[in-house]
């Protein structure tokens, strides 16, 4: 009993240590973080003013890299909508130290990768227009509805756990923080004082909104993979879109859940609470992931290859051994195979192993969005030379500002929010059995 | 369902005995071959005489006319003046290739040319994607873009299987003042940030004269027709747009696409353009 208030007691003061004070790091990595963002607000303004002209898109190759980043982020967030709410859900016990890590890694990502909808536009002035005259047989009218609608249920997702550590949060930092802070905390606690009709409705909102966010983050991925499925082009009109993006936004997802949950296990050494069962689990997970989108790659690449018709052969003469050839086999072995054996292999599954595997799925699952996007839209319509596309300035500063913002939001966040799922954790401590075997 | 490709859209009817005699009066009161193109082309324009609507689907007057153009690759020596005159007539920067020429090779290896204007499909993949309906069809068949409600997402790009639409990268050229409100049928100037493609040059149908494109062709290669009155003319001759069809196997490009597309392609001897 004793012991098991100590382990609150620590629990509770590890978890609100970052409220209070940043460590040595944050302001340096705040500063260093800002540098990129503020460079691609500044890069965004350049192309506000002298339109799209400053990238490299032209009429063969019109998506790019803009196009790349919402995919590739909006599948980030992925990650945190599978630990969380999935995991919550088969009630593994385990997941409780990093929900919250990966509810916030899910609302930044998401939040990061819809501005990239708005840096594409050519007249963003005129997004009005999507909420004043939709044409619902679109399927960019089906991204802004699935795209709004995650991002709402995300945030719930993200609030609701935190409703009872932001009560805890307002008390045992009183006195430490300003006024404001305590009363932003107070506030956003909606008067939480643990009582049973409280959890109640706690538990129940929690539970509902678990099985409601996995519909809606499926349904996001496939709407957005079938902005190129439902068009006629070559190597996007494909039946296997759908849960080919689904697949490849958990694969990425958990690999950049894991990537935060390494990183501010490290800043704010909560290795006594995030342990190797964590980044174990999360590893496995990340295999099963891998080897999955491996297979659909595979199966797809098949399918279209074998009969060979000839936009098939065009487009798989550059993707695979032409002008993307070699960024395509570097995905393959860089983002598939190495990671794959880096988990599976025992003696490189432990942090540093699947620390450097999730690593490379991010970049180069980045990579493979741009393989998807780009090189369709090469292979000419009737004929005429490929079409080349080389990323602008404007694009990469921009690219690299969206790229720094997601630590820079999470590292913002984690001064202001428990970092821990402290109601949770300590749910569990005191009734195991009940959590484990739901 | 009729996926007819070579035959005609509508039954073939008899071109009518007057009709004939008032267009050769015509032809022989002209006599410049170039103006009495035109003149035909008001002969067309004349059955009911209705304007295209400002705003299409506002109109009660909709469909007095199907434009269609015919593509006689027979003719098509790849001189470009179409693209050219579509180029001044719509004051666009040099990529905005509306009508764009390929050069393409033949099984037995003899280069030929394919004009490609918008096909105006009838069910038009681009008009669907839209997503805030900038994209529509016009009452007689013409795809069009208002371009002061185009987002410019570049959807509509992705899901035309022809190329046929261009963004607009850069500012336009300056098109004289004085030229009247920018319109869907008329999209001048084009903005920059939005997207933009052949409207048929609807706005000279609709005074019966020519599109750019069918007026500035020396081969006679370009016609544009109408499916209501039946003729089409390339401003030299006139014909019965479903014989001279049926007459000359025309066909449509991609038409396993069910797109159905309002571009008709003649073909000539070992010419193919399904690829």
């Amino acid at each position: 009993m004793a012991m098991a208030e100590q382990d609150s007691r620590s629990l509770r003061a590890m978890a609100l240590a970052p409220l209070l004070r940043g460590g040595r790091w944050f302001w340096p990595a705040v500063g260093l973080l800002s540098l990129p963002v503020l460079g691609a607000l500044g890069a965004w303004g350049y192309q506000l003013t002298h339109g799209l002209r400053v990238t490299g898109l032209r009429d063969q190759v019109f998506w790019g890299v803009y196009i790349t980043n919402l995919i590739t982020f909006i599948g980030f967030s992925y990650g945190g909508a599978l630990v969380s709410a999935i995991l919550r859900l088969t009630g593994a016990a385990w997941r409780a130290p990093i929900t919250r890590l990966s509810e916030a890694t899910a609302l930044i990502t998401l939040v990061v990768g819809a501005l990239f909808i708005f840096v594409d536009l050519g007249r963003p002035d005129r997004l009005w227009e999507f909420i004043a005259h939709p044409n619902l047989s679109s399927p960019l009218v089906w991204d802004a509805l699935a795209v709004t609608t995650y991002l709402v249920a995300t945030m719930i997702f993200l609030y609701l756990p935190l409703i009872p550590d932001l009560a805890v949060a307002a008390r045992e930092t009183d006195g430490r923080v300003g006024p404001l802070r305590r009363w932003v905390l107070r506030l956003l606690s909606l008067g939480w004082q643990g009582r049973p009709d409280q959890q109640r409705v706690l538990e129940w909102g929690t539970t509902t909104m678990a099985i409601l966010i996995i519909p809606i983050a499926v349904t996001v991925h496939s709407v957005l993979s079938w902005a190129f499925a439902l068009t006629t082009r070559e190597g996007w009109h494909s039946t296997v879109f759908g849960p080919y993006f689904v697949i490849a936004a958990l694969f990425s997802g958990v690999a950049t859940v894991i990537l935060v949950v390494l990183f501010f296990r490290w800043a704010y050494g909560l290795q006594r609470h995030i342990g190797a069962q964590q980044i174990r689990n999360l590893g496995m997970i990340l295999l099963t992931l891998g080897v999955t989108y491996l297979y659909f790659t595979f199966d797809e690449l098949l399918t279209e290859g074998y009969p060979m018709v000839m936009k098939t052969a065009e487009l798989f003469r550059v993707l695979l051994f032409g002008q993307y050839g070699l960024q395509f086999w570097a995905f393959v072995i860089g983002g598939g195979l190495i990671p794959v054996l880096l988990v599976a292999l025992p003696w490189t599954r432990n942090a540093k192993g699947i620390g450097i595997a999730s690593g490379l799925v991010v970049a180069f699952m980045w990579l493979k969005r741009f393989l998807i996007i780009v090189p369709p839209q090469s292979v000419p319509l009737i004929a005429g030379p490929m079409g080349t596309y080389h990323p602008t300035w404007v694009e990469i500063t921009i690219t690299a500002g969206g790229i720094a913002a997601v630590p820079l939001l999470l590292i913002l966040f984690f001064r202001l929010f428990p970092i821990l799922a402290i109601h949770e954790m300590e749910e569990m401590e005191s009734e195991p059995a009940t959590q484990v075997h739901p | 369902m009729a996926r007819d490709t070579t035959s005609t859209p509508e039954p073939a009817g008899k071109l009518s005995r007057r009709r004939l005699l008032q267009m050769m009066g015509m032809l022989g009161v002209t006599g410049a071959a170039a103006v009495s193109g035109v003149a035909a082309l008001s002969r067309l324009t004349e059955a009911g005489d209705n304007p295209v609507p400002a705003h299409p689907g506002s109109s009660g007057e909709a469909g007095a006319h199907q434009w269609v153009f015919i593509m006689d690759l027979r003719n098509c020596d790849g001189c470009e003046q179409c693209t050219a005159a579509c180029q001044k007539m719509h004051y666009l920067n040099k990529d905005q290739t509306w009508i764009k020429v390929f050069k393409l090779t033949s099984a037995a290896g003899q280069d030929f040319f394919m004009p490609r204007s918008c096909m105006q499909c009838e069910v038009a993949p681009c008009v669907s994607v839209c997503p805030v309906g900038a994209s529509f069809k016009s009452p007689d068949g013409i795809t069009l873009i208002d371009s002061d409600k185009c987002i410019g997402c570049r959807m509509c790009m992705a899901a035309c299987p022809y190329g046929a639409r261009y963004f607009n990268w850069t500012e336009p050229p300056k098109a004289p003042a004085g030229m009247g409100p920018r319109r869907p049928e008329y999209p001048v100037p084009q903005q920059k940030g939005t997207v933009g493609k052949c409207v048929m040059c609807v706005h000279n149908l609709r005074y019966g004269k020519l599109p750019g494109c069918v007026e500035a062709c020396h081969m006679g290669a370009l016609y544009v027709g109408d499916r209501n009155t039946d003729l089409a003319t390339n401003g030299q001759v006139v014909v019965k747009l479903s014989e001279f069809l049926k007459a000359h196997d025309a066909t449509r490009f991609k038409e396993e696409l069910n797109t159905r597309p309002r571009v008709y392609y003649i073909l000539g001897h070992g010419q193919s353009i399904n690829f």
